[in-house]
Parts: C-alpha cells; sequence; structure tokens
C-alpha cells in the first residue's frame, strides 16, 4: 500500500493543466454572442431571464469555485505519507459541521428561490389587452404567423413593432414543437390541442433568428424562423403591404407562372388571395417580401427558390412539400410569378 | 434462506435432466450464480457502451463542421434516439445491476440472491430487450422520437415506420427486467443480511442499491402504464395522446417525468453507492457521516417522484405549478450537496492512496459538482426556458451521467475487478485511463454548456455557418474521440489484467467490507461460514480491532485467518466431511427459456400477431416446468456431488446449512 503513495506527485501534476483547461474552457465561454444567443436580451422578458441567468450562474461559479477548491486542497493535503501512522484518526462523523453545511445551501436555494418565484408569476401574467394579438401555428416543419386584429397570416418570419407588447397565442397543427427566439425570451412549447400563451416587449429594432426546440421529426433542425423587430413606421406600412391584395401579373414569365400555379399540385397546400386556398402549406401570398424561404433554411432568392422548387425533400429532408418534378420552365416562370409577390 | 434449502424429498415433478458442470456456454446460460450473473450483466451492458459510444462518435462527426454531410436527418435521429436509451437503459442501469448481482451479496454475508432463478430471469430478459431495441438497426427503423419519446410524435401518422414499436416493446421487455431484479434485490437486502448486520451497519452501496430498487419498483410500473397506452394507440387505435381523438399528448409527458426524474436518481444512485465504498477504502477513514449519506440518499429518492414537472417548465403548466415544481427542485440539491460534503469530509485528514479506483472516485465529485451546479441552473424555471432543449442540459446531464455516472462506474470497476478476476488491473494505464478520460470529458461536454448558452438547441442534426457554434463543437467532437481512445486503453488494460495482472489475493485494497475477507474470485458459494457482523466496516475491525474504532492510530495487528480466507474447499469433495454441506440451488434452463418466449412474442407483435402465439406458449412452458423444478435435482442419497463441503471444518464453524 505504501507505494501507491508515490502516485500522488503525478496527480498533483496533472491537476494543473486540468485546471488550466477548466479556466481556458471559461474564458472561452465570454465568446457566445451569435446570432441566436440567449445572454443578449432584446426584451423585458428576456431581460427577466438573463437576470435570473446571472444570479444562478455566479453562484453556481463560487459555491464550484469554493467547494473544487476544498476538494483539491483535500486531495492534494491528504495524500499518504511514508510517516503516516498506521491508520489515521477513524473519523466517523460530527453532527454539527453537517448540520451546517445542509443548512448553508439550503439558504442559498432559498435566496435563489426568493428571484426566481416573482419573476416566474410576472412573466406568465395574463398579457395586457392592448398587446398585439400573434397566433402562432408549428407545423412540420415550419411556422405559421397569423395576427388576426390585422388580418394577416404568413410564415416563418414574425414582424412586431418595437416597445410595443406582442401576446403569442401558440397552437400546433401536428405534434409538439417549441416557439423559442431566444434574444426576445424564454422558450415555450407548441402542444397539440393546448394553447399556450408568450409575451414580450421588444426593445430594439433589428432582425433575431429562432428555431423549434422540441424534438418534432425528420427536419426538426431545419425549424427556423426569424423575428423582425421594426419601428411603428416601418411595421405599419408591412401591415399594409400585406394586407395588400397579391400582385397579378398580366405577361411575361411572372403571368406564366402564375398559370403554371394555377394547374399543378400548388393550389392544394397554398393559399394565394384570390389564386387558391390551401392550407397545408404556407401561405404564400406575399410571399416575395419575405427574407427566407423554407423555414430559414434558404434566402430568399431566385437561385435559392429554384432550388426548393426543383427538389423540396432534397433541401429539407423529410418535407410534406413533396417533389413535383417540375420542368425548368415551370420552375422558372414560378420563380418569376412567386418573387413578384411582394 | 431461499438459497439454502435442502434438496426437496419429492423430486418427481421435473423429469429434464438438470444442466451440470462448471464450465463452458451451457453452465452460464443455464447460471443462477449471483456472481456470473453480475458478469454476464456487466459484460453485456460494456458492449452495449461500446455500441452507444460508436453511435455518439458518429454524431459528433456529424457536428463537428456546420452542414455536416456524414449521415443523413433520419439517421442523425436513430443515433441520439438509441445513443440515449442505450446509454440509460443498456449501460448505465444494467452495469449497475452488475454491481448489485456481483457485490451485494459478498458485502451482506449472503450466499445468493434471495431468487437466483428469477435473477438468472431478469438477465435474460434484459438481454432480449437489448437485442429487441436494437433489432431496428437491421432494417434500417430503428426507434428515432427520442429517448424520451414525446407523443403524438410516437403516434400514427407521424410514426408509421417499426421504429417506434421496437421501443416501445424493447423498453416494456426492459422495464420486466428491471422490476424483477428491484424485486430481488429488495427482497434479498432485507432477509439476506448476515446475523448482526442491522440496517445500520449495512454497507452504504448496500443501502443505495436498496434505494435504487426501491426507485425501480415504483417507477417502472409508471413508464410500462404510458408504454401500454402508447402501444394500445399504435396497436389498436385508441387515442389516449392522439389529439384528433381527443387525447393529449401532454399525459405522456407528465407520465414519463413521473418515471423519468426518479429514473435520473436510479442512474446515479448505484455510482454515488459506489464512490462511498471506494473513498473510505483509499482514505483508510470510515464514511464521513454514515447516516447523513443514507438520509440524503432516501430524501433524494422521496423527492425525487416530486420534482418531475422540472423536465417541462417550457410546457406551460402555468406559474404555480412552475413554482412548487422550482421548489420541490432546490429542495433535491439540498442532500445531493451534503452526499458532496461528506464524501470530502471522508477524504479529510485521511491517508489517501491514489489508486485508479480512487482517482475515478474523486473524478466523480469534480465533475459531480459541475453536473449539480448546472442542474440548480435550471431549476429557475424562467432561467430554464433558455436552457430547456439546447446543449446546456446535453451538458449537465452529461456531466451528471458520464461525469457521475460513468466515472463511478469505472471506480467500481477498477475497485472490484480484483475480486472478480482474482488479479488487480494495472495501475499504470489505470491511470493513462483515468486522466485522458477526465481532460478529454472536460473538452467534450464542457463547451457544451457554452454553445447551450449560445442558442444552439438539442436534437438537431446541421446547423448553418455563421452561428457561433463551430469552435465549440470541433472541440466537442474531438474530446468525443480521445474519450473513445481512452476506453480502449481500459479495454486493453481489463483483457491484458485477466492474465498478466497482479494476483489479487483475497483483499488488496486493505479493504473494510465483508467482500474482502473471501477468497478472489470467491468460490461459488461465496462464505463457508456466513460471518456474524458486529460493526460497520465489519472486516476493518476485525482487522484492525479496536484501533479501527473512533480516534483511535494504533498500529496494525496482523489479520486473523477469516472464515473462507485460508479453507481449503473442494467443489465436488468425496472426502468425508463432517455433515458440513453447503447446499446451493442448481442451474435452471428455464429462465432463458422465458425469455426467449417473450422475445418471439415481442416479434410477433411487429410483425403477424400469430406469432405471438408460439413466443406465449414457449414463455408459458417456461413458467410451467419452473413452477415445478425442485431447487435442487435429486441426488442419489449419499452422494455430495451437488454439494460444496470443505474437507476440514473451520474450527468455529456452526454451519448454517443444516
Amino acid at each position: 500500500m505504501r507505494k501507491l503513495s508515490n502516485y500522488a506527485a503525478l496527480s498533483r501534476r496533472a491537476l494543473l493543466p486540468v485546471a488550466a483547461i477548466m479556466a481556458a474552457a471559461l474564458l472561452a465561454g465570454c465568446d457566445v454572442t451569435g446570432p441566436q444567443t440567449t445572454i443578449a436580451p432584446l426584451s423585458e422578458f428576456a431581460d427577466d431571464i438573463q437576470f435570473l441567468l446571472k444570479l444562478t450562474f455566479w453562484a453556481a461559479v463560487g459555491v464550484g469555485v469554493i467547494v473544487e477548491a476544498v476538494l483539491i486542497w483535500v486531495v492534494l493535503h491528504y495524500k499518504s505519507r511514508a510517516t503516516d501512522p498506521a491508520i489515521p484518526p477513524q473519523i466517523h462523523g460530527n453532527t454539527p459541521v453537517e448540520i451546517i453545511w445542509t443548512i448553508i445551501p439550503a439558504v442559498l436555494l432559498m435566496i435563489v428561490a426568493f428571484f426566481t418565484i416573482p419573476i416566474i408569476f410576472k412573466t406568465q401574467a395574463p398579457a395586457p389587452a392592448d398587446a398585439l394579438q400573434v397566433r402562432v401555428v408549428g407545423h412540420q416543419w415550419w411556422w405559421e404567423f397569423q395576427y388576426p386584429g390585422l388580418g394577416i397570416t404568413t410564415a416563418n418570419e414574425v414582424h412586431m413593432p418595437v416597445g410595443k407588447t406582442v401576446a403569442f397565442d401558440l397552437e400546433s397543427a401536428d405534434v409538439m414543437h417549441s416557439f423559442w427566439l431566444p434574444r426576445l425570451g424564454g422558450k415555450r412549447d407548441v402542444i397539440p390541442n393546448h394553447v399556450n400563451r408568450l409575451w414580450w416587449t421588444p426593445q430594439e429594432i433589428g432582425t433575431t433568428p429562432g428555431q423549434c426546440a422540441q424534438f418534432c421529426g425528420t427536419s426538426h433542425a431545419n425549424m427556423r424562423m426569424i423575428a423582425v423587430v421594426q419601428s411603428q413606421a416601418d411595421f405599419d406600412k408591412w401591415v399594409a403591404d400585406q394586407k395588400a391584395p397579391p400582385a397579378n401579373p398580366s405577361g411575361g414569365e411572372a403571368a406564366d407562372g402564375k398559370a403554371v400555379f394555377s394547374r399543378s399540385a400548388c393550389i392544394g397546400c397554398h393559399t394565394i388571395e384570390g389564386v387558391s386556398q390551401g392550407t397545408v402549406g404556407p401561405n404564400l401570398t406575399h410571399v416575395g417580401s419575405r427574407e427566407i424561404l423554407a423555414s430559414g433554411i434558404l434566402k430568399n432568392t431566385p437561385q435559392d427558390m429554384a432550388a426548393w422548387l426543383h427538389d423540396p425533400p432534397g433541401e429539407k429532408p423529410g418535407s410534406l412539400m413533396p417533389n413535383l418534378h417540375l420542368s425548368d420552365n415551370d420552375v422558372n416562370a414560378l420563380v418569376a410569378y412567386l418573387e413578384s409577390l411582394k | 434462506m431461499a438459497t439454502l434449502v435442502r434438496p426437496m424429498p419429492r423430486a418427481a415433478a421435473s423429469t429434464l435432466p438438470r444442466p451440470s458442470g462448471d464450465t463452458g456456454i451451457w453452465s452460464w446460460i443455464t447460471t443462477i450464480d449471483h456472481k456470473r450473473i453480475g458478469i454476464l450483466y456487466g459484460a453485456t451492458a460494456f458492449l452495449l457502451f461500446l455500441v452507444g459510444g460508436i453511435e455518439a462518435l458518429i454524431m459528433r462527426l456529424q457536428l463537428a463542421t456546420p452542414n455536416g454531410q456524414v449521415v443523413d436527418a433520419d439517421t442523425f435521429n436513430q443515433l441520439f434516439t438509441m445513443h440515449g436509451t442505450t446509454m440509460i437503459f443498456l449501460v448505465i442501469m444494467p452495469l449497475s445491476v452488475a454491481f448489485f448481482n456481483y457485490v451485494v451479496p459478498l458485502q451482506i454475508g449472503a450466499r445468493d440472491v434471495a431468487f437466483p432463478r428469477m435473477n438468472a430471469l431478469s438477465y435474460w430478459i434484459f438481454l432480449a430487450g437489448a437485442i429487441f431495441i436494437n433489432l431496428g438497426w437491421l432494417i434500417g427503423q430503428a426507434p428515432d422520437a427520442g429517448w424520451f419519446g414525446y407523443a403524438n410524435l410516437t403516434e400514427k401518422p407521424y410514426a408509421m415506420g417499426l421504429n417506434t414499436d421496437f421501443w416501445l416493446l424493447g423498453l416494456q421487455i426492459l422495464g420486466i427486467a428491471s422490476i424483477l431484479g428491484s424485486l430481488n434485490f429488495f427482497v434479498t437486502i432485507v432477509n439476506l443480511r448476515a446475523p448482526g448486520m442491522r440496517m445500520m451497519r449495512m454497507p452504504v452501496f448496500c443501502w443505495m442499491t436498496m434505494v435504487t430498487n426501491i426507485l425501480m419498483l415504483l417507477a417502472f410500473p409508471v413508464i410500462t402504464v404510458a408504454l401500454t397506452l402508447l402501444l394500445f394507440d399504435r396497436f389498436f387505435g385508441t387515442h389516449f395522446y392522439v389529439p384528433e381523438g381527443g387525447g393529449d399528448p401532454q399525459l405522456w409527458v407528465h407520465l414519463f417525468w413521473v418515471f423519468g426524474h426518479p429514473e435520473v436518481y436510479i442512474l446515479i444512485l448505484p455510482a454515488m453507492g459506489i464512490v462511498s465504498q471506494v473513498l473510505p477504502t483509499f482514505s483508510r477513514k470510515p464514511l464521513f457521516g454514515t447516516p447523513f449519506v443514507i438520509y440524503s440518499g432516501i430524501a433524494i429518492a422521496f423527492l425525487s417522484f416530486g420534482v418531475w414537472a422540472h423536465h417541462m417548465f417550457a410546457q406551460g403548466l402555468g406559474p404555480t405549478a412552475d413554482s412548487a415544481f422550482a421548489l420541490s427542485t432546490m429542495a433535491i440539491a439540498v442532500p445531493t450537496g451534503v452526499k458532496i460534503f461528506n464524501w470530502i469530509g471522508t477524504m479529510y485528514k485521511g491517508h489517501l492512496h491514489f489508486t485508479t479506483p480512487m482517482l475515478f472516485s474523486i473524478g466523480f465529485i469534480f465533475l459531480f459538482i459541475i453536473g449539480g451546479l448546472s442542474g440548480v441552473m435550471h431549476a429557475s424555471p424562467p432561467a430554464d426556458l433558455q436552457q430547456n432543449n439546447t446543449y446546456f442540459i446535453v451538458a449537465h446531464f452529461h456531466y451528471v451521467l458520464f461525469g457521475g455516472a460513468i466515472m463511478g462506474l469505472f471506480s467500481g470497476i477498477y475497485y472490484w475487478y480484483p475480486k472478480v478476476i482474482g488479479r488487480v488491473m494495472d495501475e499504470t494505464l489505470g491511470k493513462w485511463h483515468f486522466w485522458l478520460n477526465m481532460i478529454a470529458m472536460n473538452l467534450t461536454f464542457f463547451p457544451m454548456h457554452w454553445t447551450g448558452l449560445d442558442g444552439m438547441p438539442r436534437r438537431i442534426y446541421t446547423y448553418p455557418e455563421g452561428m457561433g457554434w463551430d469552435a465549440y463543437n470541433m472541440a466537442d467532437t474531438i474530446g468525443a474521440f480521445l474519450i473513445a481512445a481512452s476506453v480502449l486503453i481500459f479495454i486493453y488494460n481489463a483483457v491484458h489484467s485477466m492474465r498478466h495482472g497482479r494476483v489479487a489475493g483475497n483483499d488488496p485494497w486493505d479493504g473494510r467490507t465483508l467482500e474482502w475477507s473471501i477468497p478472489s474470485p470467491p468460490p461459488h458459494y461465496n462464505f463457508v461460514e456466513i460471518p456474524t457482523v458486529h460493526a460497520m466496516d465489519d472486516w476493518w475491525h476485525t482487522k484492525y480491532g479496536a484501533a479501527g474504532h473512533e480516534g483511535a492510530t494504533a498500529p496494525i495487528p496482523a489479520p486473523p485467518a477469516m472464515a473462507g480466507g485460508s479453507v481449503d474447499v473442494h467443489e465436488h469433495g468425496h472426502e468425508e466431511h463432517h455433515e458440513v454441506h453447503i447446499h446451493m440451488p442448481d442451474p435452471s434452463y428455464f429462465p432463458i427459456v422465458v425469455a426467449i418466449g417473450m422475445f418471439i412474442a415481442a416479434l410477433g407483435m411487429i410483425t403477424n400477431f400469430w406469432v405471438c402465439l408460439p413466443g406465449v406458449l414457449i414463455m408459458m412452458a417456461g413458467i410451467y416446468a419452473w413452477s415445478f423444478e425442485p431447487v435442487n435435482a435429486p441426488a442419489p442419497p449419499g452422494s455430495a456431488e451437488v454439494h460444496h463441503a470443505p474437507t476440514t471444518p473451520t474450527p468455529q464453524t456452526p454451519v448454517a446449512a443444516h
């Protein structure tokens, strides 16, 4: 048994690189400011969460550093030595000490709870009555946004005026999803036969991405979206554009595209006001005005649109929109038509 | 004492010849020896650990870079589902059960578990379930709805393939194995403890085993019900979770986590028990505050049934429910913290020997602290709304389950390997394994905290460029392959040490508990004489006498010879044997017959219902024959073939058997 103590020196040397790696990992964490970060809040709801995140994070780091330091000190300090007596004092326990270290974490957790509970109730209170209502419907694998008060239905892009509370009713058309725009607030699951609610007040103009956070099948990874926070004036203009009737091309490739759309399977699933009434897929009345296609996996460019129309399941695995084996001419015409629907 | 009954006088019930022999494949198939079953559990679970690990490596290759092209979406979804399902149900649980099997009877001074044949049945059913749930790979339809398989994604028409059927039937089979096992170990611990081993003298590993098995006994019926409802939905058109039929998918979520959260503790408590044995041994001190550790284990178990909705903070249960479950979740952190402090207290003022098992136990504490604290972070429901279903959660539970459970189980493997094999694993390779594993583990899982906070959801098979996740993901992938390398070191060590390791002797670690008082590997019947227990860590007290008590630092007296330690035992001795018989139950064919029948019946469920018929008939035949099978084959009067007799009775031997 004595020989084993040689390993203590090895362990001591090896602990340092581990500590260095951990420190490097912590420092590397300073850079978590990607476009979908959870730590750069853009609404009061996200601010409240940020407060609790900071509280729990620093509490955890503080407790963690102290306890790990004690652990490492004990491990290094009490390694066996050749000069040790045969066996160390056989300490079986110390009730006051044990009571103290039961109470300390309990008190720390009570502090966390003290700050947590009011924020739970605050953030889950009913939304203000004058909030902008948005109905969110999760589909495999795209997002539908309806503005009941404004008569607008769109997909994958939710527009909000800055400084005005937006209240979401979350519903599902098929399976569970989770509606998550990290910079604007926490996620809320979207559950069939339930109406979940979420509200926030965006504080900054800008576009921020989000995506489905509850595994929902093959293309869960591709169920993305963007939130566009605009000035009130820009938002009003967007509303007016969305409420306008769709473009009705009278000639050229776009008109051919409309003809292709009208005689193809497209109309079974998609709505273009005045042209078709399908509700399985996204409403395309103003698809040309959007920034993204196919729930955010493609840009709304003619090239991407053509790629999508040629082979939807090739772009988005499992896509419920089948490959219609459209000819190049039909695709080009459709692209011209759809891109004209500003 | 079921294991010690005499041969039945009337033995006409069974006309089949009983299996016999101590070597060869049939001796393993028919074994009902808890040690062999433990080895079977351990070997099977370790093979499945490699399977689950390979699944993880493929996923890490796919995610190493944005827009990865290694596997397609459906394959990735099968990989993460099977990785989770495998690691939880087919690796950590059965590896823990391997330790229950091998160690618990030795630690409580028993010759076997209470129901040895049922123990074999548990193993064979577990193996049947493990094979069944992996069959989907053969036809490209492995389960693909995540390890918690949220309805209604598991319902038709969203899950038309056999994927979910393999999953739900496989889990049902595994659940039967778990419930049988939990009954067995509970009864074993309650009834088969050696004389004098009061509950509070029982080793903490046995305590944690008992708590774990109570949890299994109470939690598995819940998942059984949940799966049965899903089975009815899928096979018979009911609507328990089908919203179109008035069902509620959220019912599944509740039922799953009422099971699922206790399950988390089913995974971690055995490892905590192992650590609670290893730390005192290599600190050469008793476990600090043993009653506190035991009571906190019980408190964790009790509270674990009241925290399930913390998996559901994003489900919109309302502020009152969220608050209640936040409080209960924070409460469960307290007994968990107490255990950590007690383990550190155990090492305080000890003489620490940094053997490989000790290093893994210290690593367990180091990593479990991190996993526990990140867990407290998402006990705050609003904060959890940003963490739920992200890589932050993935980081958290890998710190708890890999850093915790797997490190603890490795500690146990290094610790008890000498008892099982008779040789000690190579310490140098063991330390290479430990340090590489430790560094690789942190390299893999620590960056996941940051990807999670940076908004990366879990269970995505791809992610675009420009999200800021690339470097972290590459680090995760490199780390994962380093973990694999460390596991290769372990495998080499385990295989090499079987022949070349240092001979262990009875007590290579100067251990504290009864298993170290008998030879390594132990004889079939474990103890020649059932020991009488006078204290917690009785073997330590036997060796050190009064010095082993509070505050003493007396020199080491020479350990006395223990029963079984040096006694020459002939397994099939025909020598005169002073009426000293140790009756052990005979091997049996029927456990594997029942398991095969169950497997065929399950296959019938997904192929043709008529196939269920032979399956059920085989199962019934097996159960029927088993019911009339005597514990021991009838032996001719006077024959000692099935008995194990010491040639010389040990001096103080009032033998338990007769």
